[in-house]
């Protein structure tokens, strides 16, 4: 056996040498949240310009990020889809292989949304419920005690007296750390439960932010690792779920699923746009700019995707559900002018 | 025991009637019958749920909704300049493109008088695939003299469109759907009527490449039929001859020791280790270490040979053994040296069932999915992949991905499709399994 893999590595590194010839397509990979949008683009960079059309891959935000930090190279990726912004970790990633500088680029806004069945019944929730309802240690009479809230109405007497049961992210999800952030935590706060956590943590902020984080484990709040399809298929096989969503998958299945408010505020992309809806996070790509001017068509396509064209408020990714930037046009010199990212702050 | 049947008291009684145990003989016996029957009855039961649900699903993905458009392509927007010069007209994209066909759209439907309550200039719009654009700009930029003309084009319709007309879009999902209004519902009723509206039999499906999101009508299988087929041919290359060659050796020519055991017994171990481990050593040895390129079907086809090799080595195995030791012995006594006998008399008797084996090998690797998702083949790939030899290194698709693939995207829409290429797939696995037989009833010799 060791005899025929080391003809087949034989085989492989001859290969290797006759396709020494340049790469000469685009390619990216990344968050399976921006996955739809660079595919847009990269369908109508294709068949706009005389470039052959990007190879666009997913396989999620940290791995993209990683994939782009291998080094400098025809045989490493030129863009990292990302829907949360580069860690520290990454640039030190990139600096140790070589890759010395990269270009940020923020090409919009994407809405997180929950969502039920579209003949359920109707819901209007605030991160407080959400905590309320999916949180290990909840606030009761003052004391904090383990959740034992079946319904919602239990939670809220706002809200229908339908049981608890949440279809969230997994942990592996770029939208697990903005529910995590936007809902949990800030649910966390709302209700009072932080300050009772930070008290009995001897008032360490970290480490109460981090049991508003802890869920509970009966059963009511179920991970979801596969994507958002898997999502829908299981609100459809329990009627009486709720579903987190990208605002996009959301828009292209309004005929099956019902979304709810978050603070008396109907998510959409205007308002997310304008900030009063409160889930919304920015969505990157990263480009390594040694590559740019060594793989035809980088520059090219880095400019049409930020264009008014794409990426602007008419454009066919906001057609799809980005929320477009409004400092859309700071980004296209940025863009133009090439200007690498300064070290985070 | 033996007590026990002494204990037995003398049969009395006759034979035309059945005593007590034979009776529970018998009725046990039926027994057995009977469960063998039920799980036959229980495979063929998921089978057939199986096989009709994706039927049910895909077989919609095989026809397309076309709008018929005579569109004018003016020439102040597609060729300012007037020189009809490719390069100068090539400015022009796809939403200069877009606006002319909405332009041809609008007019069709007030020649034809077709009125309908609030259609809104949206809705028209949105009654085309976005892929129209694209389809009548490469035919403009092959054919400049078309500028200035006003061309009849079949356009693909908008997927929400093309689902009303099977049935996935109805008026009343339409009034909750964003992404659809009743009227255009309506509309898409009455340009049916005139006979603009048709479904007709999707090529597309199979030829074309793979599409975004927004236009879940366009998506075709062409990238991912020519990668898998480049893959299989690239497995057919490599693993026939290393795994007939390891085969003759290891059945007629090495000697029967430790070694030999172990490696026998390596190669059986080999053919159950779970596929994704070749993926993990692909993305390892060829694209890392090898620096072979991404999404490339030549690292594909690479990893499922390594995959494939031991499970066409045991079945060639089998059938040099089946070949018997006096045609071997015949040979070598009418002078034969040990390698004529093997080429000019076993190999050839053995070859049916060596082919059946390769073709079955084959066959699993085209439907292997799990190696292919770490060496990049999942990608969204939208450019056909040249002509071999170079074009094992371009990016492509492969079919069982592209299933994956689709199933992920939000797009009610993609869920036929996916389904179609499952259909297709199977279609493929089905010749494939059918030669393979053919070519065992045709020309298996039995001793």
């Amino acid at each position: 056996m060791t005899m025929m893999k080391f003809t087949v590595s034989a085989i492989a590194l001859a290969a290797a040498a006759t396709a020494a010839d340049a790469r000469d397509q685009i390619q990216i990979a990344g968050s399976s949240t921006v996955l739809p949008y660079a595919t847009i683009v990269a369908e109508a960079f294709g068949e706009n310009f005389d470039f052959p059309t990007p190879v666009v891959e997913g396989g999620g935000s940290g791995a993209g990020r990683k994939k782009l930090c291998e080094g400098v190279g025809e045989n490493t990726i030129d863009i990292a889809n990302s829907s949360s912004r580069i860690k520290q970790s990454d640039i030190d990633l990139c600096a140790q292989n070589g890759v010395n500088e990269i270009m940020e680029v923020r090409i919009g806004y994407d809405g997180i949304v929950f969502a039920s069945d579209v003949d359920g019944a109707e819901f209007a929730f605030t991160p407080g419920d959400w905590y309320a309802a999916i949180g290990a240690k909840v606030m009761k009479d003052g004391a904090l005690v383990d959740n034992a809230n079946k319904t919602w109405a239990d939670v809220n007497p706002a809200l229908p007296a339908q049981d608890i049961l949440a279809f969230i992210p997994g942990t592996k999800h770029g939208t697990r750390e903005v529910f995590d952030e936007k809902v949990l935590i800030a649910g966390c706060e709302e209700t009072g439960a932080l300050e009772a956590l930070k008290a009995a943590n001897g008032g360490d902020e970290k480490a109460a932010e981090k049991a508003c984080m802890a869920l509970r484990t009966d059963g009511v709040s179920v991970d979801i690792d596969g994507d958002y399809t898997e999502t829908l298929a299981r609100l459809d096989a329990n009627k009486n779920a709720i579903g987190v969503f990208g605002l996009s998958f959301y828009q292209n299945n309004t005929d099956k699923l019902r979304v709810a408010t978050m603070d008396g505020i109907v998510p959409s992309t205007e308002s997310i746009a304008s900030g009063e809806y409160p889930v919304s996070r920015p969505l990157y790509f990263y480009v390594k700019t040694a590559h740019l001017g060594v793989i035809p068509g980088l520059q090219e396509y880095i400019d049409f995707f930020v264009s008014d064209d794409m990426a602007g408020p008419d454009g066919p990714l906001a057609a799809y559900g980005l929320v477009s930037d409004p400092e859309l046009a700071a980004t296209q010199e940025m863009v133009a002018a090439g200007t690498p990212m300064a070290p985070l702050n | 025991m033996t007590d026990a049947a002494v204990a037995t008291p003398p049969r009395h009684g006759s034979l035309l009637s059945a005593d007590d145990r034979t009776r529970r003989r018998n009725a046990a016996e039926r027994r057995f019958r009977l469960y063998g029957l039920i799980a036959v009855g229980i495979a063929i039961a998921a089978l057939i749920v199986l096989l009709s649900s994706i039927l049910v699903n895909g077989s919609s993905a095989f026809r397309q909704t076309f709008l018929h458009l005579d569109i004018h392509l003016d020439e102040k927007v597609l060729d300012k300049s007037g020189t009809r010069d490719v390069a100068v007209m090539s400015k022009v994209t796809t939403i200069g493109y877009g606006k002319l066909i909405d332009a041809a759209l609008k007019t069709t439907i007030e020649d034809e008088g077709i009125a309908v309550a609030g259609l809104t200039a949206k809705d028209v719009t949105d009654m085309i695939s976005k892929e129209a654009a694209a389809q009548v700009r490469t035919r403009v930029l092959a054919d400049p003299d078309l500028v200035g003309q006003t061309v009849s084009f079949k356009v693909l319709a908008n997927g929400r469109i093309d689902g009303y007309l099977k049935g996935r879009v109805t008026q009343e999902s339409a009034v909750r759907d964003s992404n659809v209004s009743p009227r255009q519902l309506h509309l898409a009723d009455a340009l049916r009527e005139k006979g603009l509206l048709s479904r007709d039999f999707n090529w597309g499906f199979i030829t074309a490449a793979d599409a975004s999101e927004l236009r879940p009508e366009a998506a075709g299988l062409g990238v991912a039929i020519l990668g898998s087929a480049y893959m299989m041919i690239i497995v057919l290359v490599l693993s026939l001859p290393i795994g007939v060659a390891a085969s003759i050796y290891l059945e007629e020519f090495a000697p029967q020791n430790r070694w030999t055991d172990l490696i026998e017994v390596n190669i059986s171990n080999l053919a159950a280790v779970p596929s994704i481990v070749y993926g993990i050593l692909g993305l390892a040895i060829f694209i890392n270490f090898a620096g072979l390129p991404q999404s490339a079907p030549i690292v594909g086809g690479l990893v499922l040979t390594l995959m494939t090799l031991p499970r066409i080595i045991i079945p060639t195995r089998a059938a040099l053994k089946s070949v018997p030791p006096s045609i071997r012995e015949a040979a070598l006594g009418v002078g034969a040296s040990k390698m004529q006998s093997t080429l000019h008399h076993v190999l050839p008797l053995a070859m049916p069932g060596i082919l059946t084996g390769t073709i079955i090998g084959l066959a699993q690797a085209l439907g292997e999915t799990a190696p292919l998702l770490l060496i990049g083949m999942v990608a969204f790939v939208r450019d056909y992949p040249g002509a071999p030899p170079e074009g094992f290194f371009d990016p492509a698709a492969a079919l069982p991905v592209q299933v994956y693939n689709w199933t992920q995207r939000s797009d009610p829409a993609f869920v036929e499709r996916a389904s179609g290429a499952i259909i297709v797939l199977l279609i493929f696995l089905l010749i494939m399994n059918a030669v393979a037989i053919v070519l065992r009833r045709k020309f298996e010799r039995r001793w």
